[in-house]
């Protein structure tokens, strides 16, 4: 499906920004009241400034991936602008993941096409930051995040680091992510050591480092315990709106990140939908999509939630060696 | 060997320093430590121990099939150990990590598989031994080191090695640590991590057959493993580790021989118990470090260190 190329003008960004400082429950709330955006997008289609526009990051046609000669999924349109917080959800094996390759240009598309900034897809990847699906990092490992963000500044460089100029300029940027994700208490302390949401932060922290337009994320809440999901999902949202970053993110559940979505695909045995959390997220579209029936329920403080999508934590458990969801590459 | 160890140890050390033998050992061991410290810091970071001693034990066919055919074990330890590294990078899982899994040796098949030709290598060392004649004495010090008759030469040999492998080490050092640490990332930023990988997999050989020529090919950890495992355990910064583990294998070479010479016990076993002398003495003082930080409620938000 295709929706307007939407416009922002500083105006909007006013009125995203105070929704989100806003408390939890004017947050929840604009899940289910027409969020800014989209009102933003009934009143202001024809751009007053075209200087102003929205760039587009991610724009993906009519996209299909053969994975072994099998469709995995087909029919994907979406497009994915600067400040815009996206999910890929579906069921296991669906090919989230590959959605991502195909972002980044390492899986050729059997149909249709995906530009990112405008180029083809793996032309761009500069602009890309990346944070694959991961089990854990081996709690043996002894290097500070510090180190392990600073990787994410200079580590694609040849030769070692000599102090400098440029050594006190990656440090001091070094400092700055440290400080966006709020890791300063511990990003000292081996990286191997830390909890999974502390991890978590910190590779985030090393995919912001290049100031990348556009940030992928492989099931980042996965094996968080609920407080650091939050946490974490709250996170991505506010690096979205206050850095402007394109975030498409894969996710087994959505319930933690459904208050902050601007736009879902979801990709099942079914098809695949795109759209925003209101045209997509429905009871209708979800059990046609699933082929199984799901509910989609408002609660009293008006957030949605999904009840009977086919995640349940036991099905978790053997996702890693399933097909072409698996992460394997 | 033993010398006559009096108290003045400046005194020993010239005494030690007049016979040519000894300081071509010493020079010889600084620079196998040098070249040690920090390719053995990434070996421990990359969990390829185990390929490690693989190279380990395939140089010793190496060095004795040189005794046999009558050229500098140098050679032979630095044509097997490549060789290896080479048959390592082609063979899956035998330990060569050629993306992400970085060999950790954990495919059970492969590992017996490997460990089946260890010993088979080891046995073809002993026949090239037998067949040359002087069976025990050579078969010692090859497995368990030796500073008797290290040549000027084969001093000149081992630093130039040493000064190329550094110099290949520092040209992909960070991009290696980023491939070692996050492989998947390093690879989407562009960087040929498996080029990385066996890039590394040579400097590992070209270490080992160095390490092998004082330690023998049995005891290489002694000075690729326990100094840079003792680093990591001392500080995880990179940078600094590198610098630990390079003054620890240094430091461990030179107890080792001073107290060798004075000494009837061989070489092998003074390098190995001083490097696991420093390593016990690091692990205790972490555990108490660990103790006391545990103890005193951590302050949140220290400054970023460089």
């Amino acid at each position: 499906m295709t929706r307007p190329q939407q416009s922002s003008t500083p105006g909007t960004t006013g009125q995203r920004r105070a929704a989100l400082t806003a408390g939890p429950d004017e947050l929840a709330g604009a899940a289910v009241a027409p969020t800014p955006r989209e009102r933003d997008r009934s009143t202001l289609v024809a751009s007053v400034d075209p200087g102003s526009a929205s760039r587009v990051l991610v724009e993906v046609r009519a996209a299909r991936a053969v994975v072994g000669g099998r469709t995995i999924w087909a029919g994907v349109d979406a497009t994915i602008c600067a400040g815009e917080f996206a999910a890929v959800l579906g069921p296991n094996g669906v090919g989230k993941s590959t959605l991502l390759k195909a972002i980044l240009g390492l899986l050729p598309l059997a149909e249709g096409r995906v530009r990112v900034a405008g180029r083809a897809a793996g032309r761009a990847n500069h602009e890309i930051g990346y944070l694959p699906q991961r089990r854990s990092i081996d709690a043996s490992l002894r290097v500070r995040g510090l180190d392990v963000v600073r990787l994410g500044v200079d580590g694609h460089r040849w030769g070692v680091p000599v102090p400098g100029r440029r050594n006190r300029d990656a440090w001091a940027r070094v400092r700055q992510l440290v400080d966006l994700v709020g890791a300063g208490g511990y990003a000292g302390r081996p990286i191997g050591q830390l909890s999974g949401g502390e991890q978590q932060r910190l590779l985030i922290a090393q995919a912001l480092a290049r100031r990348p337009g556009l940030l992928l994320l492989d099931e980042p809440l996965d094996s968080l315990d609920l407080p650091n999901q939050a946490g974490v999902a709250a996170l991505i949202a506010r690096i979205a709106r206050e850095e402007d970053v394109a975030v498409i993110m894969v996710a087994h559940d959505v319930n933690p990140i459904l208050s902050y979505l601007d736009q879902v695909i979801y990709l099942g045995p079914g098809g695949a939908v795109c759209g925003t959390p209101h045209e997509v997220i429905t009871s209708q579209t979800l059990s046609r999509l699933y082929r199984i029936p799901i509910e989609v329920l408002t609660t009293s403080d008006g957030r949605l939630v999904v009840v009977g999508q086919p995640e349940a934590p036991a099905v978790h458990a053997d996702r890693h060696g399933a097909g072409a969801d698996g992460g394997g590459w | 060997m033993s010398g006559s160890f009096s108290w003045n140890l400046l005194a020993d050390l010239k005494d030690m320093w007049s016979l040519a033998f000894m300081v071509n050992a010493f020079r010889a061991g600084t620079i196998a430590a040098v070249l040690a410290g920090p390719v053995g810091w990434f070996m421990v970071i990359r969990r390829q121990n185990f390929a490690g001693h693989t190279l380990a034990v395939v140089g010793f066919p190496g060095a004795a099939g040189a005794i046999w055919a009558g050229v500098s074990i140098a050679y032979g330890y630095f044509a097997f150990c490549l060789l290896g590294a080479l048959a390592i990078a082609i063979l899956p899982g035998s330990g060569g990590g050629s993306d992400g899994s970085a060999g950790r040796g954990d495919d059970a098949d492969a590992s017996a598989i490997t460990g089946t030709v260890q010993a088979f290598v080891l046995a073809t060392g002993m026949a090239f031994l037998a067949w040359y004649g002087g069976f025990l004495d050579s078969a010692t010090s090859l497995l368990f080191g030796s500073f008797l008759g290290i040549t000027t030469s084969q001093v000149t040999v081992l630093a130039a090695v040493a000064v190329m492998s550094v110099a290949g080490l520092g040209l992909i050092g960070r991009a290696l640590l980023f491939a070692s640490i996050d492989p998947y990332v390093a690879r989407a930023r562009g960087l040929p991590t498996r080029w990385l990988g066996f890039g590394f997999l040579v400097l590992l050989a070209v270490t080992v057959a160095e390490v092998g020529q004082i330690t023998g090919a049995l005891l290489v950890f002694a000075l690729l493993v326990l100094p840079a495992a003792t680093a990591q355990r001392l500080t995880a910064r990179p940078g600094l580790g590198v610098a630990v583990s390079v003054v620890l294998a240094v430091v461990t070479v030179w107890t080792a021989l001073f107290v060798g010479y004075y000494s009837p016990y061989p070489i092998g076993f003074w390098l190995t118990s001083v490097a696991f002398a420093g390593y016990v003495a690091a692990h205790a003082g972490g555990h108490v470090r660990d103790r006391l930080a545990t103890r005193t409620p951590r302050r949140p938000a220290p400054a970023v260190a460089r």
